[in-house]
C-alpha cells in the first residue's frame, strides 16, 4: 500500500473523510530566509474522532491549526497543499467564504485564555459577538445564548458572571469561557491549541472531560494540539508527531504510544514523569534544542539529537531523509526513521529493562 | 470614583500652590527692576519709591507672597484712597504695565487659545489616528510608507516656516482666505472660522506627525496580540477586527498624550503659532509679561497653563478608567 511520501502523490478528488489535510505547507519569507514552519503535513479525521498533534515548541503545531482556520490569509505566509473540510477546499477558498466558516463550522480554543480574550470587553459580550456573527439574532437572544453556554461549561452563576471581564475570572474559568466561546456556534471541527497548558492539573482534567463531553454531545471532530502525551493518551484516537514542521510519526494512539517507532517519540515518552515511578530517578529529557526552521538539518531533521544514529550504517541519518513507511502489522501507523525493525525491538527492550 | 476625583483635585491644588511659590521666588531671583520699568524715562528717585510702594515691592518677599495668596480667596485692593483699584477674588494680581486685573486679561484672551486648541486638536486627533491605523494595517506597503514619510516631513518643518508659507500661498498669492485674526465666534462664526483656518492647519501639520506615528506603533503592537487572532477566528470582518477590537485597545496611550497636548495648548503653548499669525492669545501675553518683568502676569499665565495641564491629567486618568475595565479608580 502506498502511503503519500512525496508531494507528487497527492490525490485530486475530494476525500471521503470529514477533514483531510494533504501535503500542507506554510512558509514564511523573512529577512533571514524562508521559514518552513509546516512542510508537507497530511492527516485525516472523521467526525466524532479526536486527533492529537504532538511536538515541541516550534514544531509547527500551532501554525498547522491556524492554517486550518485560514488565519494565514492576508499575511505574508505562503500556504500550499490542500485542506478538505466536508467537501470544501480551504486553502484556495476566498477570505470572504472562509470567514463564514470561522468560528462557525471550524472553531478554535486558544492556548492562553488571558491573552486570547479581549481585556476591554465582558465575557458575555465576547461570547455573544461570536454567536451574532453567524446568526441573525437580537442582542438579548445572543446574551441568553452566552449565559446558556457559560452554564454548559460549568461556570457557576452564569447570569452574573456574563457581565464580568476576563481579568475577573480565574485561569480555569477563563479557559471555560474560551471553550464556551468556541462552541457557541456548535462547530463541526474544534481545534484546541494547548487548551490545558496554562492550567493546574486538577483543572486540566476538568477541561479535558468537558471537551470530551461536548464532543460526544455534538459529534464534532476534535484536533488537540499539545506537547503533553498524557493529554493525548487520555483524549485522542489518533496521534501525529511533528518535528521541524514535518510529520515523523502518525498512527492510532494505541500503536504510537505502545510501540513508538521514532526515537523522538521515545524521547517524548521518556521525558514524562510516571505515577508510581522512582522519584529519585532523573527524568530523561531529549538532548539539544529544536532545529532552525530556516536551515533544517540534512537527512533526518532529528539526527543531531538522536542517540541511535550510529546504529544506522553509512551515516544515512545525516544524508538521506527517511521516508514515512508503514509499520508492519498495524492499520495506519507510519514513521520516518532509518532504524530497522530489529534495531528498534532491541532498543525498546533495553529501555524496558532499564525502566524495571 | 467620586472619592478618587476629590482626592485627585486636592492633589492638583497642592501642585498649583507649589508652582505659584516657585514662580514667585524665581521672579525675585531675576536681576530685574519692575518699578524702574513702570516708572518710565522721566523717573525721579522719589517717584520710584512711590511706585515701589504702590506695587507692594517695598515689602518683604514673604509678605508679598502672603498678600498674593490671600488675594486668591478674598480679593485685594491696590493703590491708595485717591486711586483705588479693586481686584476681586480670585485675584491673581494687577498688571504692573496696564493696571488691570490679570484674571480679566486672561479670561479675555482665553477664547482665542480655546478656539485655536480645540479646532486643531479635533482635526489632528481624528486625522492622525486614522492615518496611523491605515499605516499599521498596511504595514510595509505604499500607504504605510506615504503616511510615515508625510509624518516625518510634517514634524521636520517648523511652525514659522509652515505658517508663513501657508500665509503666502493662501492669503497673499491667491487671496483665498482673509488675513488670519481672531473674531469671537459669538460675533461672527464665519469670520471666526476663516480667520483660524491657517493657524489650525499649521498646528495640525505639526501634531499630525506625532499622532500618526504614535497610533501606528500602538496599533501594530495591538494587532499582534492574541485577542486579535481570537477576533479573526470568530469570523469577524477585518473592519470589525481593526476598529472594534484593535483600535479600542490601541487608543489608550493616545488618550494620555492627547490629554496633555490639549491641556497645554489651551493653556497657551501655541505661542509661536500665535505670533506667526499675529493672534493675541495667552501665549503672547506670557511672552510679553516676561520681557516686561510683569510679575502678576507671569504668575497668572503660568498658573493658568499649569491648571489646564493638571486638569487634563485628572481627566485622562478618569477616561482611562472608562476605557480600560482593568483600571480601578479608588
Amino acid at each position: 500500500m502506498a502511503i503519500e511520501i512525496s508531494p507528487q502523490s497527492v490525490d485530486v478528488a475530494p476525500p471521503s473523510s470529514f477533514l483531510e489535510v494533504r501535503d500542507l505547507r506554510v512558509h514564511f519569507p523573512t529577512d533571514d530566509g524562508l521559514v518552513k514552519s509546516v512542510d508537507g503535513v497530511s492527516f485525516a479525521l472523521q467526525k466524532g474522532q479526536t486527533l492529537g498533534i504532538v511536538g515541541e515548541s516550534g514544531s509547527g503545531k500551532s501554525v498547522t491549526s491556524a492554517a486550518l482556520l485560514g488565519l494565514h490569509k492576508g499575511s505574508r505566509a505562503r500556504v500550499t497543499g490542500e485542506v478538505w473540510l466536508d467537501g470544501d477546499e480551504l486553502v484556495s477558498m476566498s477570505e470572504q467564504d472562509m470567514r463564514s466558516l470561522r468560528g462557525n463550522k471550524v472553531s478554535m480554543i486558544f492556548q492562553d485564555p488571558l491573552s486570547a480574550l479581549h481585556p476591554f470587553f465582558t465575557i458575555g459580550a465576547q461570547i455573544s459577538e461570536a454567536y451574532r456573527v453567524h446568526h441573525k439574532v437580537s442582542k438579548a437572544e445572543a446574551r441568553d445564548r452566552a449565559v446558556e453556554m457559560l452554564k454548559r461549561v460549568g461556570i457557576p452563576q452564569p447570569e452574573r458572571r456574563v457581565k464580568d471581564y476576563p481579568h475577573q475570572f480565574s485561569g480555569g474559568m477563563r479557559q471555560r469561557a474560551m471553550i464556551a466561546m468556541s462552541l457557541v456556534c456548535n462547530p463541526e471541527l474544534l481545534i484546541a491549541d494547548e487548551p490545558t497548558t496554562a492550567l493546574d492539573v486538577t483543572v486540566q482534567a476538568q477541561i479535558l472531560d468537558l471537551i470530551r463531553d461536548l464532543q460526544e454531545e455534538y459529534g464534532s471532530a476534535v484536533i488537540i494540539i499539545t506537547h503533553d502525551l498524557g493529554v493525548v493518551a487520555e483524549i485522542a484516537d489518533d496521534i501525529l508527531v511533528m518535528y521541524g514542521g514535518r510529520r515523523i510519526e502518525y498512527g492510532s494512539v494505541r500503536d504510537v504510544l505502545k510501540t513508538p517507532e521514532h526515537p523522538y517519540a521515545w524521547g517524548l515518552l521518556q521525558s514524562m514523569p510516571h505515577l508510581g515511578g522512582d522519584v529519585s530517578e532523573r527524568l530523561n529529557p531529549i538532548q539539544g534544542s529544536p532545529p532552525s526552521l530556516i536551515n533544517l538539518p540534512t537527512g533526518c531533521a532529528f539526527h543531531p539529537r538522536c542517540a541511535f544514529k550510529d546504529q544506522v550504517a553509512d551515516g544515512r541519518c545525516s544524508t538521506e531523509r527517511p521516508e514515512l513507511l508503514p509499520v508492519p502489522g498495524t492499520d495506519k501507523h507510519i514513521a520516518a526513521c532509518h532504524l530497522t525493525a530489529e534495531n528498534k525491538i532491541e532498543i525498546r527492550s533495553a529501555a524496558d529493562r532499564l525502566a524495571k | 470614583m467620586l472619592r478618587y476625583l476629590i482626592r485627585r483635585l486636592l492633589a492638583a491644588a497642592v501642585i498649583l500652590l507649589v508652582i505659584s511659590v516657585i514662580t514667585f521666588f524665581i521672579f525675585f531671583a531675576l536681576p530685574s527692576n519692575p518699578a524702574l520699568l513702570a516708572c518710565g524715562k522721566t523717573c525721579s528717585p522719589s517717584r520710584l519709591v512711590e511706585i515701589k510702594h504702590s506695587l507692594g515691592l517695598d515689602q518683604s518677599i514673604y509678605t508679598q507672597y502672603w498678600e498674593f495668596f490671600k488675594g486668591l480667596f478674598v480679593g485685594r485692593d491696590y493703590g491708595d484712597a485717591s486711586l483705588l483699584v479693586h481686584c476681586h477674588a480670585p485675584c491673581l494680581g494687577i498688571s504692573f504695565q496696564t493696571d488691570t486685573p490679570v484674571l480679566d486679561t486672561l479670561l479675555q484672551d482665553f477664547p482665542v487659545d480655546l478656539s485655536l486648541a480645540l479646532g486643531a486638536a479635533v482635526v489632528f486627533l481624528i486625522l492622525g489616528v486614522s492615518l496611523g491605523v491605515l499605516a499599521a494595517v498596511r504595514k510595509g506597503r505604499a500607504a504605510d510608507k506615504v503616511a510615515v514619510g508625510a509624518a516625518l516631513v510634517g514634524v521636520s518643518l517648523q511652525i514659522y516656516f509652515v505658517g508663513l508659507l501657508l500665509m503666502y500661498v493662501f492669503v497673499d498669492k491667491f487671496s483665498i482666505l482673509p488675513t488670519p485674526n481672531y473674531t469671537p465666534i459669538t460675533q461672527d462664526p464665519v469670520a471666526w472660522f476663516q480667520g483660524l483656518i491657517l493657524p489650525w492647519a499649521t498646528l495640525v501639520i505639526l501634531f499630525l506627525a506625532l499622532y500618526t506615528r504614535l497610533s501606528r506603533s500602538s496599533m501594530l503592537e495591538v494587532m499582534g496580540e492574541d485577542y486579535i487572532r481570537t477576533a479573526r477566528a470568530k469570523g469577524l470582518s477585518s473592519r470589525t477586527v481593526i476598529i472594534k477590537h484593535g483600535l479600542r485597545a490601541a487608543i489608550t496611550p493616545i488618550v494620555t498624550i492627547f490629554g496633555m497636548d490639549l491641556g497645554s495648548l489651551i493653556g497657551g503653548s501655541a505661542v509661536i503659532t500665535e505670533s506667526v499669525f499675529g493672534i493675541n492669545g495667552i501665549g503672547k501675553l506670557a511672552v510679553d509679561s516676561v520681557t516686561n518683568s510683569d510679575l502678576p502676569v507671569i504668575l497668572g499665565t503660568t498658573l493658568f497653563a499649569a491648571t489646564f495641564i493638571v486638569l487634563a491629567n485628572v481627566v485622562v486618568d478618569m477616561v482611562y478608567g472608562i476605557i480600560d475595565p482593568r483600571v480601578r479608580l479608588a
